[in-house]
C-alpha cells in the first residue's frame, strides 16, 4: 500500500511539473464554521454561515492553490454546545475554526483549542477575552474598541457634548462598551448627564428609561444594545418627542430590518459600523447581490464578517504557505498545531482589503482599522 | 417485608452496577482512544446533569414538591466553586488540582446547602403551585444576583462588591458581573464525576430506604394523614430538599470548573426545566431512570448533529414518543411480558412511579 502511495506521489510531482496547477497542488483547507445557527442568537450565526459560504463558494471557483471546504457546526449561543460543536467539528476533520460567532461561546472555545493548537478567527466575537488566547484572531472591533471609537466619533465629529447612555446591564457585550465608552468620554469632555440608565432581557417598558434621558436635556442617547430593546426606545421617544442623536454600535445593525417597526423612526439614527448593505463600491454591490440571490434577505455586518473571515484566513495560508503535505498530516495525526502555529505567525504579517475595511492584526489577535459611522436616512444605511 | 428489602437491595445493586460497569467502559476506551471527541468532552456535564437529576428527583418524585428552581441550586455551586477554585490558587498557590477540586465541589455544596435552607424555610410551608412559584422566582433571584456580583482577587485578599465594580487596582478578576466567572483553569475530571455520582446515589438511594425516607415519601402520598401519624412534615420535607441542593451545588461546582467560564444565562428557567424533564422522563421516584434518561437526553442534541437546523425540532418529536410510549398501557404490557424475568425485580419501583404519576 505504501508503495502505492509512493509511486502516486512520484507521478503526481512528475504532472506537476508539467503543468503549473495539477491537483496535487491544490490545498484543501478544512475549516468549520461555529455558531448559533438556531436559538435566541440565530440571525447572527446564520448570517456568519452563509457569509462564509459565498466567500468559500468564490475561492472554489476561482481555482486558485486554496480550496475551502466548509464544515458547519451549531452552538445555540450555549458555552456547553459550544464545547460540543467544537469537539464534533474535529471530529469532522476541521482544522481550522472560523467561530465562534459570539463572545462568550468564543471564550469557552478559545480555552479549548489553545490547548490543542487550532487556529482560530472569530468573526464578531467581541469580548475582550474572547482574543485572549494566542491561537484566536478577531476580524470585528472588540467591545472596548467600539465604545472607545464611538466616544472619539462623537467628539470629532462635534454631534454634542450632553450624553446619555441607556444599556443592557445583564448582557457582555452591552456593558463591554458601555465602560469605555464612559472612560473615553470622560477624556474628551463629553459629559454624562444621567445616572446609568440600564434595563436586562427581561424589560419591555422602555418608557421610565427614555423619560430619564430627556429630562437630563441628552443631545445624544448612546444606545450600546441589540437592535430589538433599540426599537423600542425609538418608539418611546417618538411619542414622547424626545429627538436627541441615537448612537449605537453594531447590534443596532438590522434595525431596519424588523418586522412591523416603521422605519421612519429610525431616520437620522447613527450607528457605528464597518460594513453596509447599500454601499455602491464594487466590492459590497458583488457580494450583496450574491447575498440575495441565495439565501433573498440582505447581509448584515455579521455576514460581512465572516466572508472576510474566509479571504483572510486563506490570505494568511498563503502567507505562511501551508502545503497540501501539511494537511495531510494534519489529518493523519488528527493534530493541526502545524498549520496553527504557521498561521498565526503569518497574521500579524498580512494585509487584507475585505468588506469591512483593510484589516491588519497584531499579536494581541485584534483588528485594527478604521472606524467608520453610517446614518439611516430614507430607510436606508448610509456612510458619510 | 423481607423480600420487599431483598428486592431494593437487587433495584440498588442494578443501579450502582450498571453506572460502574458504564464507567470502566468508557475508562477502558479512554484509555484505547476509541472515543470521539465529541462524547468525552461531554462527560462531565451528563455526571453534572446525572446528579441534578437524581438530586430533583428527590424533591420531586420521593417529597412530591415541584421544583422549579433547581438550576438556581447548580449556579451557586458553580460560583461557589469557581471562586474557591481561583482563589486557592491564586492566594495559597495549591497546585494539586484534585485538591482544589474537591475543596471547591464541597464549599460548593455548603453555600448551595445554605441556600437551601434559606429558601426552604418559607416555601416549604407552601403547597403545589405555590411552591413551584416560589421556586421558580427563587432561581431568577439568584441569577439576578450573581449578574451583579464582582468577585477579584489582590493583594492576597477577596475582594467583593455588588452592584459597581468597586475593586483594588490590580485586581484579577474571579466573578465580573454579566460577564460570569472568568479565566477559571477547568480542574473536573470524568473520575471525579463518577465519584460524585456515586455519592448521590448512595445518599439518596440510602436516605429513600430510611426512616426518614419512609416519613418522606408519607408526607407525599397523604400530608394529612402523616401529619395526623406524628410525622413532622415541614422537618422532612426540608431534610429532602436541602440534600437536593446540596447534590446540585456539588454538581454545579463540577460543572463550572469543566469549563474556563461560566454565566448566569446558563443557569435560567429553562434550565430548571431541562433538569424536570429528565426525571419525569426517567419516572418520579425511579432513580435508575433518572440516570438513564439525564444521560440519554444530554447525549441526544449532539447525537442528532446530522439533522443540522431540524436537530431540536427531532428532539422534541423524540421526547414526545418516549413520553407516549412509556405510557401506553398496550406497548408497557408487551414490555412486561418481553422483560417479565427482569420486571420481577422493578414491579415495587413502578408502583411508586404510578403513585407519583397521579399527582
Amino acid at each position: 500500500m505504501k508503495k502505492f502511495f509512493a509511486m502516486m506521489l512520484a507521478l503526481a510531482m512528475l504532472l506537476t511539473c508539467v503543468s503549473a496547477f495539477a491537483d496535487d497542488d491544490v490545498v484543501t483547507l478544512k475549516i468549520a464554521h461555529i455558531g448559533p445557527t438556531t436559538g435566541g442568537a440565530a440571525l447572527y450565526g446564520q448570517a456568519t454561515r452563509d457569509g462564509a459560504a459565498i466567500a468559500a463558494d468564490e475561492i472554489n471557483a476561482l481555482g486558485g492553490k486554496y480550496r475551502v471546504e466548509l464544515i458547519n457546526e451549531d452552538d445555540e449561543h450555549n458555552v456547553e454546545k459550544a464545547v460540543n460543536a467544537y469537539n464534533a467539528a474535529l471530529d469532522a476533520g476541521a482544522q481550522i475554526i472560523l467561530g465562534t460567532t459570539t463572545s462568550k461561546p468564543c471564550e469557552a472555545v478559545g480555552a479549548l483549542a489553545v490547548n490543542d493548537r487550532v487556529f482560530m478567527l472569530s468573526p464578531s466575537a467581541s469580548s475582550e477575552a474572547a482574543v485572549e488566547p494566542d491561537n484566536v484572531f478577531q476580524v470585528c472591533f472588540t467591545d472596548p474598541n467600539q465604545g472607545a471609537a464611538s466616544a472619539e466619533y462623537i467628539a470629532e465629529h462635534k454631534l454634542g457634548t450632553k450624553v446619555a447612555i441607556i444599556y443592557n446591564n445583564a448582557d457582555v457585550y452591552s456593558t463591554g462598551i458601555r465602560d469605555t465608552f464612559v472612560e473615553k468620554a470622560a477624556e474628551l469632555g463629553l459629559e454624562i448627564v444621567t445616572q446609568p440608565i440600564t434595563f436586562t432581557d427581561e424589560t419591555t417598558d422602555f418608557t421610565v428609561l427614555v423619560a430619564e434621558a430627556q429630562n437630563a436635556g441628552a443631545e445624544i442617547v448612546f444606545l450600546p444594545i441589540y437592535y430589538t430593546p433599540a426599537s423600542q426606545i425609538l418608539t418611546v421617544a417618538a411619542a414622547k418627542e424626545f429627538k436627541p442623536i441615537f448612537f449605537g454600535v453594531d447590534g443596532m445593525d438590522g434595525i431596519l430590518e424588523i418586522e412591523g417597526f416603521d422605519k421612519s423612526l429610525a431616520e437620522g439614527v447613527m450607528l457605528l459600523t464597518p460594513f453596509v448593505a447599500t454601499a455602491q463600491d464594487e466590492k459590497t454591490v458583488s457580494f450583496v447581490t450574491k447575498y440575495q440571490e441565495a439565501y433573498g434577505i440582505k447581509p448584515i455586518q455579521f455576514a460581512a464578517d465572516a466572508y472576510d473571515g474566509i479571504y483572510i484566513i486563506v490570505a494568511a495560508a498563503e502567507k505562511a504557505g501551508i502545503t497540501a503535505e501539511m494537511v495531510r498530516k494534519a489529518e493523519e495525526e488528527k493534530d493541526p498545531s502545524e498549520i496553527c502555529e504557521a498561521l498565526i505567525a503569518a497574521m500579524t504579517e498580512i494585509e487584507v482589503e475585505g468588506l469591512t475595511g483593510t484589516m491588519t492584526w497584531d499579536e494581541s489577535g485584534k483588528v485594527t482599522k478604521t472606524p467608520m459611522a453610517a446614518t439611516i436616512v430614507n430607510g436606508e444605511y448610509v456612510f458619510e | 417485608m423481607t423480600k420487599a428489602k431483598r428486592k431494593r437491595l437487587i433495584y440498588n445493586l442494578i443501579t450502582f452496577a450498571l453506572v460502574i460497569a458504564a464507567f470502566i467502559i468508557l475508562q477502558s476506551m479512554i484509555a484505547n482512544k476509541m472515543i470521539s471527541r465529541s462524547l468525552k468532552g461531554q462527560l462531565v456535564p451528563i455526571c453534572a446533569w446525572i446528579v441534578m437529576a437524581v438530586s430533583l428527583n428527590l424533591v420531586i418524585g420521593f417529597s412530591g414538591e415541584l421544583s422549579l428552581g433547581h438550576a438556581g441550586f447548580m449556579s451557586v455551586g458553580a460560583y461557589t466553586g469557581a471562586i474557591i477554585s481561583g482563589w486557592l490558587l491564586q492566594v495559597y498557590e495549591v497546585q494539586d488540582t484534585t485538591l482544589r477540586l474537591v475543596l471547591a465541589m464541597v464549599a460548593g455544596g455548603l453555600i448551595a446547602g445554605i441556600a437551601g435552607v434559606l429558601i426552604g424555610i418559607p416555601v416549604l410551608r407552601l403547597r403545589g403551585d405555590y411552591l413551584a412559584i416560589v421556586t421558580l422566582a427563587f432561581g431568577e433571584i439568584i441569577r439576578s444576583l450573581v449578574n451583579v456580583l464582582y468577585v477579584g482577587v489582590a493583594d492576597g485578599k477577596l475582594h467583593f462588591s455588588f452592584l459597581n465594580k468597586n475593586m483594588p487596582a490590580g485586581v484579577s478578576m474571579l466573578v465580573d458581573g454579566a460577564k460570569g466567572a472568568v479565566k477559571i483553569k477547568p480542574v473536573a475530571t470524568f473520575t471525579a464525576g463518577f465519584v460524585l455520582i456515586l455519592i448521590t446515589l448512595v445518599v439518596v438511594l440510602n436516605l429513600v430506604n430510611s426512616r426518614a425516607g419512609r416519613a418522606i415519601q408519607a408526607t407525599r402520598d397523604n400530608r394529612i394523614a402523616a401529619e395526623s401519624m406524628g410525622v413532622p412534615v415541614t422537618k422532612y420535607k426540608m431534610m429532602a430538599f436541602v440534600t437536593a441542593a446540596v447534590l446540585a451545588g456539588m454538581a454545579g461546582a463540577l460543572y463550572g470548573l469543566n469549563s474556563s467560564t461560566v454565566i448566569p444565562t446558563q443557569f435560567t428557567f429553562n434550565q430548571s426545566i431541562n433538569v424536570l424533564v429528565f426525571v419525569v422522563l426517567g419516572g418520579l421516584g425511579n432513580v435508575l431512570g433518572s440516570v438513564v434518561s439525564a444521560t440519554l437526553l444530554t447525549v441526544l442534541p449532539e447525537v442528532l448533529r446530522a439533522f443540522a437546523d431540524y436537530r431540536m425540532l427531532v428532539y422534541a418529536i423524540v421526547l414526545i414518543l418516549v413520553m407516549v410510549f412509556t405510557n401506553n398501557p398496550t406497548i408497557r404490557a408487551f414490555a412486561d411480558r418481553l422483560f417479565a424475568p427482569v420486571k420481577a425485580i422493578f414491579r415495587r419501583s413502578k408502583k411508586k412511579t404510578a403513585g407519583g404519576d397521579a399527582q
